[in-house]
């Protein structure tokens, strides 16, 4: 069974990466207009398989030459961005199809809640767990 | 805490919509005007959008601002009228150039990309709110 700072962990990386997804599909709306504007997004999977690649004994790890050295995490780096395939062109060069980033920031943002609902019962269950001793 | 990225970016974009609705207003005001302040007939103003970087965030997180307002180019809507006082020795009046239809549509994608941002800033709103409920 995994600690809970472990799932903790895990879990603020994901709205981590879910709110810099946010960011991005609101950049996207916000420049719907603006021309020559090419819309951008990060698949969320694969941040997340780095960020935890990262953090778990990771691909890439700090290497210490004093034992005062800390060992340092490489979880908190920003994703790769991409710029979205277009499917209609538009006339100004702008590739932003309001329909896909309403859907994608809709569904970003029930993702964003399904992680912060699991945090709370990660905690809850922790805390029934402690209060069980005392009955 | 980088959610409030989100609001600078919808307010920017709210911004420079409601000043598009603005210059829709202008023209559609003076879509029958004969002169403009500078005694020229009057020519319709169109915003011009650029995307800025917002936050400390680069790439990540794009605004909008106005980078310049720019007069159409559009020749003046010649009307016959040879009892109007400006019109010229062959009886022409030169009006505005306002394209009426292309001003209401204007105005019509101004107002929904407005509203979208306004979404997108409840969202984001929504979002910090549960995160505050953690672990109650």
């Amino acid at each position: 069974m995994t600690t809970l700072t472990q799932d903790l962990s895990l879990f603020s990386q994901a709205m981590n990466l879910r709110t810099q997804r946010h960011q991005v599909l609101a950049s996207n709306i916000a420049n719907a207009d603006t021309p020559n504007y090419k819309a951008r997004d990060f698949s969320f999977e694969n941040a997340m398989q780095n960020a935890m690649a990262g953090s778990v004994g990771g691909s890439v790890s700090m290497t210490t030459t004093s034992g005062r050295h800390l060992a340092g995490s490489n979880a908190g780096g920003s994703a790769a961005l991409q710029y979205r395939k277009e499917t209609q062109s538009a006339v100004d060069g702008n590739t932003v199809d309001m329909d896909v980033e309403r859907s994608q920031i809709a569904e970003n943002a029930m993702q964003y809640q399904i992680v912060s609902q699991l945090i709370s019962d990660r905690i809850k269950g922790m805390r029934s767990a402690l209060s069980s001793t005392n009955a | 805490m980088s959610l409030f990225n989100v609001f600078q970016v919808a307010s920017s974009a709210m911004t420079a919509q409601s000043m598009r609705l603005n210059a829709v207003a202008s023209n559609l005001a003076n879509a029958d005007s004969v002169v403009s302040a500078d005694g020229k007939p009057y020519r319709a103003k169109q915003v011009v959008f650029e995307a800025t970087p917002m936050g400390d965030n680069g790439e990540l997180s794009k605004g909008v601002r106005v980078r310049q307002v720019v007069e159409d180019a559009a020749p003046p809507r010649m009307v016959y009228d040879p009892k109007n006082p400006a019109a010229d020795e062959k009886g022409y009046v030169a009006f505005s150039n306002v394209n009426v239809v292309e001003e209401m549509t204007n105005m019509i994608s101004a107002s929904r990309s407005y509203q979208t941002n306004v979404e997108v800033m409840n969202t984001a709103k929504t979002m910090m709110l549960r995160t505050l409920q953690i672990g109650q």
